[in-house]
């Protein structure tokens, strides 16, 4: 008899384990690449599978080394903050959507000086950063700061010494704003800098700026937030001196013509509006265009579909921008026009 | 039948031998093994790199990923002189503990110290690197930089070691902070080999009235010399691959400075930085080239040192 009932609980511990063991693997996407978003793409992970039981494994292991991995096959997915040009798209297969977006931020750690008390135009911002502006009382910063008592002390650049989507975004806003800055410099995920020194991370950024004097640095509107960083103000397109905050990135994301971006290859940089942050990003995630695996493909989909309609709270709180939804919906219909199977069918109804 | 059963286990000890024997002849070539497919990957793994810059990637001190323009010089110089400086600082005061240790402290304080200074050494290093940045860092920049500035920056022959602005973080303090990390390593070797310096011998030279340091410096160093190169060379090992902690607080900037208060960058903290998101087969070729050339200093290092020890082992004989 207790031996009867010994089988029969192991039966049933196997067959639940097989049941479970089924279950996760049917229904598990994985997915690789930009470090920046993966706070909030593990939050959704993790609420997405208490709603539906189905788990998204992200592992954030850079943009580079999410591209490769999508060009490899090995993941679902993909995730890069820096877009791919849509002929590298073309040549891989590949397609690519915005999921979030975030601002850059420069940071400042001037004695006596609060957030947003400096202001900056594009072109001094370059100049500093080539190391033509080197001390607070330059002339060109005093003109812009009637007011603000600049130090006569030499500015500390800081950069970020690691390949980071965050300094492709602000070289690529430097390159559009200052000729001297894209002929000499450039813009890409690692630049040979002017000057300066280079920390590690946003975090090595934001710790350098806090304890080297008179320095300057730009991070991740997150991470200005968090260590409660002095940002500045930056002059936009329109002519207006701007704080970062999620209204100012909104009103970037939605003067972006994001229609006439062929594969959304939008830089959200110094795009017009009144109120818009000029070093505004979104960070992407490219899928393959002719899938052998549909069901994964179908999760993957629906994950992000789920991401855009739910998640935008959970991206607000952890200092995320969430897509507007006209953006949304471009990329829904982006799904449906060029995400197939084997069979040519669209996999997004 | 007894000589019968002798045989068979003779022939058993004898077939367990040969069988040991390939063991530890196994063990010892999959080191060697092990070796070369480094060496032969991490030169594949250069090639294009090596093609395309020539020997020119040890002189060129450019690093640009935009114009996919590499060159070695500025970690290759960056990775020598914090070397150079953890060296400078650590072999006196490393030889200052030794000698307390074995020879002046009361007895009942060597033990406590000499646990102290082996905990030292097992202490992760990424913990040395927090430290410099978030506690040594502030406070070399606030104190003692902006003396050196002033006091020694002006100097003609000096001088241009020691310009610049105070920042804290720099070639100086990674130089510094590996003295800090190293210290644990080359005074235990230094303490262990005094300590088997004959007694007799030592009395002896005090009997003659030699003073401690004359005993120190006549007796015991000659006796120990071998040990102490040694024991260095495994700290000249560790400065030089030394990673998380130099990154924290070198400066990660490719440039090329004659102030050693200015940041700069060596070649394990390049590759700690930047291998992750480095895009481009020329990018990661040249970040790759860059451990190869580590490796070739750490070899060319240590085998100047056992050249020493055989000179100085040779000398011995003669």
């Amino acid at each position: 008899m207790r031996n009867k009932l010994n089988k029969i609980v192991t039966f049933a511990a196997l067959a639940t384990t097989l049941s479970l063991t089924g279950n996760a693997f049917a229904a598990s996407i994985t997915g690789a690449g930009a470090t920046f978003p993966y706070p909030i793409y593990a939050k959704w992970a993790d609420a997405y599978k208490t709603q539906t039981g189905v788990s998204m494994n992200y592992q954030s292991i850079g943009s580079g080394g999410g591209i490769k991995q999508i060009i490899a096959k090995t993941v679902d997915f993909g995730a890069s903050d820096m877009p791919m040009k849509p002929e590298e798209l073309e040549k891989n297969g590949l397609m690519q959507f915005p999921a979030v977006m975030g601002g850059v931020v420069p940071v400042i750690n001037i004695k006596g000086v609060t957030a947003g008390q400096v202001k900056l135009d594009g072109k001094v911002l370059a100049d500093i950063f080539l190391g033509k502006i080197s001390k607070w009382n330059d002339p060109a910063l005093v003109a812009l700061n009637a007011g603000v008592a600049l130090p006569d002390e030499t500015i500390t650049v800081v950069h970020r010494s690691d390949g980071s989507g965050t300094t492709f975004i602000f070289t690529n806003y430097l390159s559009k704003i200052s000729p001297e800055w894209k002929s000499s410099v450039g813009e890409g995920t690692a630049v040979s800098w002017k000057t300066g020194t280079g920390g590690k991370g946003n975090e090595g950024v934001a710790s350098f700026v806090q304890r080297i004097k008179n320095s300057i640095g730009y991070v991740e509107y997150a991470y200005a937030l968090q260590n409660k960083m002095a940002h500045v103000q930056l002059k936009n397109r329109d002519g207006q001196f701007v704080n970062p905050n999620d209204e100012s990135f909104k009103a970037a994301a939605a003067n972006a013509d994001w229609l006439k971006a062929p594969g959304f290859y939008e830089l959200l940089t110094n795009e017009p509006g009144k109120a818009s942050w000029p070093i505004t990003g979104a960070t992407f995630i490219l899928m393959h265009k002719a899938q052998t695996k549909p069901e994964t493909a179908i999760e993957v989909l629906k994950f992000f579909d789920w991401a855009y309609s739910n998640g935008n709270k959970m991206a607000e709180a952890l200092d995320y921008v969430p897509m507007p939804a006209d953006v949304q919906k471009l990329v829904r219909a982006a799904w449906k026009a060029q995400i197939k199977d084997a069979s040519g069918k669209s996999l997004w109804q | 039948m007894p000589t019968f059963a002798h045989e068979s286990r003779i022939k058993y000890q004898h077939w367990l031998d040969i069988v040991f024997r390939n063991i530890t002849r196994l063990a010892a070539f999959s080191v060697l093994i092990l070796l070369l497919a480094l060496i032969a990957s991490l030169v594949m793994g250069g090639l294009p790199a090596i093609k395309h810059f020539g020997f020119g990637f040890l002189s060129s001190a450019v690093w640009n990923p935009v114009t996919d323009e590499f060159g070695a010089l500025v970690p290759i110089i960056g990775t020598l002189v914090t070397s150079f400086i953890a060296l400078l600082i650590a072999i006196p005061i490393s030889f200052g503990i030794a000698i307390f240790l074995t020879e002046l402290s009361p007895r009942w304080l060597r033990r406590p110290l000499g646990i102290a200074i082996e905990l030292l050494a097992g202490i992760p290093s990424i913990i040395y690197g927090m430290w410099g940045l978030f506690v040594f860092a502030p406070l070399f920049a606030e104190h003692v930089q902006p003396w050196l500035i002033e006091k020694l920056g002006p100097s003609p022959l000096f001088g241009p070691l020691f310009q610049g602005i105070p920042m804290g973080v720099g070639i100086l303090t990674a130089g510094i902070i590996l003295a800090i990390m190293v210290i644990p390593f080359i005074a235990s070797v230094m303490r262990d080999v005094f300590e088997i310096v004959p007694t007799l011998l030592k009395e002896s030279a005090y009997g003659l009235g030699a003073t401690t340091w004359e005993v120190m410096w006549n007796v015991i160093l000659p006796y120990t010399k071998i040990g102490v190169v040694g024991g260095i060379m495994l700290g000249l090992g560790r400065a030089l691959g030394e990673t998380m902690a130099v990154t924290f607080v070198i400066g990660n900037a490719h440039k090329l400075s004659t102030s050693l208060l200015m940041p700069g960058n060596s070649i394990s903290s390049a590759l700690a930085n930047e291998f992750n998101e480095a895009v481009g087969e020329l990018y990661t070729s040249a970040l790759v080239q860059l451990g190869l050339i580590l490796f070739l200093i750490t070899f060319i290092v240590l085998s100047m040192a056992r050249y020493m020890l055989h000179r100085l082992a040779k000398r011995e004989g003669t």
